[in-house]
C-alpha cells in the first residue's frame, strides 16, 4: 500500500482489528439476546429491549462517558478488573473494540431478532413432536433457517463498528497505533495544517468499506426472505 | 405398535377463559377418531395438550395408560401433523421424513432406507432428492404424513391437515389417510370443522362446542341420532319446529305448536328438559295431500338443482322456513316455485332435542 502513509496504514489495519474483534465477540451475545427477545416471555423484556437499543439513540459522546465511568481505570468495574487481572480497556485497541461492539450491538440484535421473526414456529415444534430437543432443534431447523440474518447482522454491525468515532474517542481517546481508527485517523489528520489529502484518502477507504457491507447485508437479507419461503 | 389415550375430567383454562371444560374421552388403540366442532370451540387445544405443547389445568391425559403430566412433547410416544404441514424448507423429502430417526441417531444408510420405504407407503416413490417447493399440497401432505410415520409414533395426531388442499383433492387424501391408518394401525386422532371430513374417515367422532365435548359416537349415530340441537345442527340441516311437548310414551311424544301436532322420538338423555323437534331435509317428503300425522302446508318457494338431488325451500304459515330434498332418480316429482305442497315426515325420522350442553 505505497499511496498510504505508515500512519494511514496502521489506523486503517488498527480499524479492521478492532471491528472484526468487536464483531466476532458480540455475535454470541448479539445471537442469544436476539432469541430472548424474539421468542422470550418474560419479566423485563421491554427493559432489555430499551437497554439494547439505548447506544443507538443516545448521543455518542453519553455512550462513551458511561463506559470510561464503569470500565475506565477509576470506574467501579474497571478499578476491578485492573486490580484482580491486572487487565484494562481505558485507552487500549480492547477499550476501542468494546465502544465499537456496544456502539454496533443494536443493529446486530435488529437483523437477527427479524430473521429469527420470520421462521414459523410450527417448524420448531414440529421437530419438537419427532423427537428433537430444544438445542438440536435449534442447531437443525432454526440456525439454518436464520444463517442468512446472522451473517448480515455480523456485516452490518461491523461496518458500524469501522464508523464509530463518538464513543471510542470519549473512551479511548485517540492515541496513534493503538486507538486510532479510520474516523478518528480523519478527525486527526483535518486538524493539522496540510493533512486533507491524508483525510481524503481514508474517507474513500471509509466509503468504500461501507458501501461493501452494505451491498453484501442486503443481498443476504434477500436470501433469508428466500429461503424462508422455501425458494 | 398404537396406544390408547384416555382423557380424564380434562380442563384448560387460559386465563379466565375455559378452552376445554371437563373432557373425558376413552380413545382405543388403533381407533380413527375425530375432534369435530367449529373453530374456537376447543378441540385444537385437546391435540395441543395430548401432544404436550400445553398441559391440562386439571385432569389427566393419559396414554397407553402411562400419565403424561409432566412429559415433554419429544419425549410423547405421538407425532403431529399440523395444518400448514410445517416441513423443512431448507432439507430434501427424504431428510424431512427422516429428521425424527436422525434425532435418534440413526445412521444415513438406514435412514435414507426408511425414507424411501415410507415414500413408497405413501405412493410417492422417487421423491427422495427433491425439494419442499418442488411438491404440490397433495404430494406435501405425503411427506408431512411419513415424516410423522418414520418416528413410529403411537399415536398421530392431525390439526386439519386437508383444509389447505382442493376439493377434489382433498376428498381423494380422505380416503389415502383412511387407508394409511388401516395399513399402520395407529390411534389417529383428527381435527377437523369440516363435518364430510370427520363422518367420511372416523371410527368414532367427539362433536365440540364451547369447550364441551356434546357427544361420542360412531358418524352414523352421530348423524342419525345426535343428542342436541347443536350436534344436529352442525352435521347436518334441520327443519326445526317448537312447541309444547307432551308426555313419553315407548320413547315417542307429541309436540303442539303453532304449525300442529307433530309425533317424535326422545331419547331417554333427553326426558324433562325444554325440547325442540328435528328433522332432516332428505327425510322430508313433499306430498300432494296432507298426510295422517307429521304434515305441514307450505308455499315453494325456491328449487335448487344439487345434482344427486334437488332442494326444494319453502315457507308455511307465519313465515317458516322448511326444506325438503327430492332425489334426482327421474321418478319423483319436484314442485315447481309457488305450488302449495305437504312437508311430510315419519315419526321415526323425527327427534325432539334439547339445545347444546353450555355452562349454565
Amino acid at each position: 500500500m505505497d499511496w498510504l502513509s505508515p500512519e494511514e496504514t496502521t489506523a486503517l489495519l488498527l480499524s479492521l482489528r478492532v471491528s472484526l474483534v468487536a464483531t466476532l465477540v458480540s455475535l454470541p451475545f448479539g445471537v442469544a439476546v436476539a432469541l430472548l427477545l424474539a421468542r422470550g416471555r418474560f419479566y423485563g423484556h421491554a427493559l432489555l429491549n430499551g437497554l439494547v437499543h439505548l447506544p443507538l439513540i443516545l448521543p455518542p459522546v453519553v455512550t462513551g462517558y458511561l463506559l470510561l465511568l464503569t470500565l475506565g481505570r477509576q470506574g467501579w468495574v474497571g478499578a476491578a478488573l485492573w486490580e484482580w487481572f491486572g487487565f484494562t480497556f481505558a485507552f487500549r485497541w480492547t477499550g476501542a473494540a468494546l465502544a465499537a461492539a456496544v456502539m454496533a450491538f443494536p443493529l446486530m440484535v435488529r437483523a437477527i431478532r427479524l430473521a429469527i421473526e420470520a421462521v414459523d414456529p410450527k417448524l420448531e415444534e414440529a421437530a419438537g413432536t419427532l423427537g428433537a430437543s430444544r438445542p438440536t432443534v435449534f442447531l437443525t431447523v432454526t440456525l439454518p433457517l436464520i444463517l442468512p440474518g446472522i451473517i448480515a447482522g455480523a456485516v452490518l454491525a461491523f461496518a458500524k463498528a469501522m464508523g464509530e468515532f463518538g464513543a471510542t474517542i470519549t473512551f479511548v481517546a485517540n492515541i496513534p497505533g493503538e486507538t486510532q481508527t479510520l474516523p478518528t485517523a480523519i478527525y486527526a489528520f483535518l486538524q493539522v495544517p496540510g493533512g486533507d489529502a491524508a483525510a481524503l484518502r481514508l474517507v474513500v477507504i471509509s466509503v468504500a468499506v461501507a458501501m461493501v457491507a452494505l451491498i453484501l447485508s442486503e443481498a443476504l437479507s434477500r436470501r433469508v426472505a428466500r429461503r424462508i419461503a422455501g425458494r | 405398535m398404537s396406544a390408547g389415550i384416555d382423557l380424564e375430567n380434562v380442563c384448560c383454562d387460559f386465563g379466565t377463559f375455559r378452552a376445554v371444560d371437563n373432557a373425558n374421552v376413552s380413545i382405543k388403540p388403533g381407533e380413527f377418531f375425530s375432534f369435530l366442532g367449529p373453530s374456537g370451540c376447543g378441540k385444537t387445544t385437546i391435540l395441543r395438550m395430548v401432544s404436550g405443547f400445553i398441559e391440562p389445568t386439571q385432569g389427566a391425559i393419559k396414554i397407553g395408560g402411562k400419565d403424561m403430566k409432566g412429559t415433554r412433547p419429544n419425549q410423547r410416544p405421538t407425532a403431529l401433523i399440523f395444518q400448514n404441514l410445517a416441513l423443512f424448507p431448507l432439507m430434501p423429502i427424504w431428510e424431512n421424513i427422516s429428521f425424527g430417526l436422525e434425532v435418534r441417531g440413526v445412521d444415513k444408510a438406514t435412514r435414507r432406507k426408511k425414507a424411501e420405504d415410507l415414500l413408497k407407503l405413501v405412493d410417492l416413490p422417487g421423491a427422495a432428492d427433491k425439494m419442499v417447493s418442488q411438491l404440490s399440497g397433495g404430494q406435501k401432505q405425503r411427506v408431512a404424513i411419513a415424516r410423522a410415520l418414520a418416528v413410529e409414533p403411537q399415536v398421530m395426531l392431525l390439526d386439519e391437515p386437508l383444509s389447505a388442499l382442493d376439493l377434489k383433492l382433498r376428498q381423494h387424501m380422505r380416503a389415502e389417510l383412511r387407508a394409511i391408518q388401516k395399513r399402520t394401525g395407529v390411534t389417529f386422532i383428527y381435527i377437523t370443522h369440516d363435518q364430510g371430513e370427520a363422518l367420511a374417515m372416523s371410527d368414532r367422532v367427539g362433536v365440540m362446542s364451547q369447550g364441551r365435548i356434546q357427544q361420542i359416537a360412531a358418524p352414523r349415530d352421530i348423524y342419525d341420532n345426535p343428542v342436541n340441537g347443536f350436534v344436529a345442527s352442525f352435521v347436518g340441516e334441520n327443519n326445526i319446529f317448537e312447541g309444547e311437548v307432551g308426555p313419553v310414551a315407548d320413547g315417542m311424544a307429541a309436540l303442539n305448536g303453532a304449525h300442529g301436532s307433530f309425533r317424535a322420538r326422545v331419547l331417554p338423555e333427553a326426558q324433562g328438559k325444554a325440547l325442540k323437534l328435528y328433522v332432516r331435509p332428505e327425510h322430508t317428503l313433499l306430498t300432494k295431500v296432507k298426510a295422517a300425522e307429521n304434515s305441514v302446508e307450505m308455499e315453494v318457494t325456491e328449487v335448487a338443482f344439487e345434482g344427486a338431488f334437488i332442494s326444494v325451500h319453502g315457507q308455511a304459515a307465519g313465515g317458516k322456513r322448511l326444506s325438503a330434498e327430492v332425489k334426482n332418480d327421474g321418478v319423483t316429482v319436484v314442485p315447481a316455485v309457488g305450488e302449495k305442497v305437504f312437508a311430510t315426515f315419519d315419526a321415526a325420522r323425527a327427534l325432539l332435542l334439547p339445545d347444546a350442553n353450555v355452562r349454565g
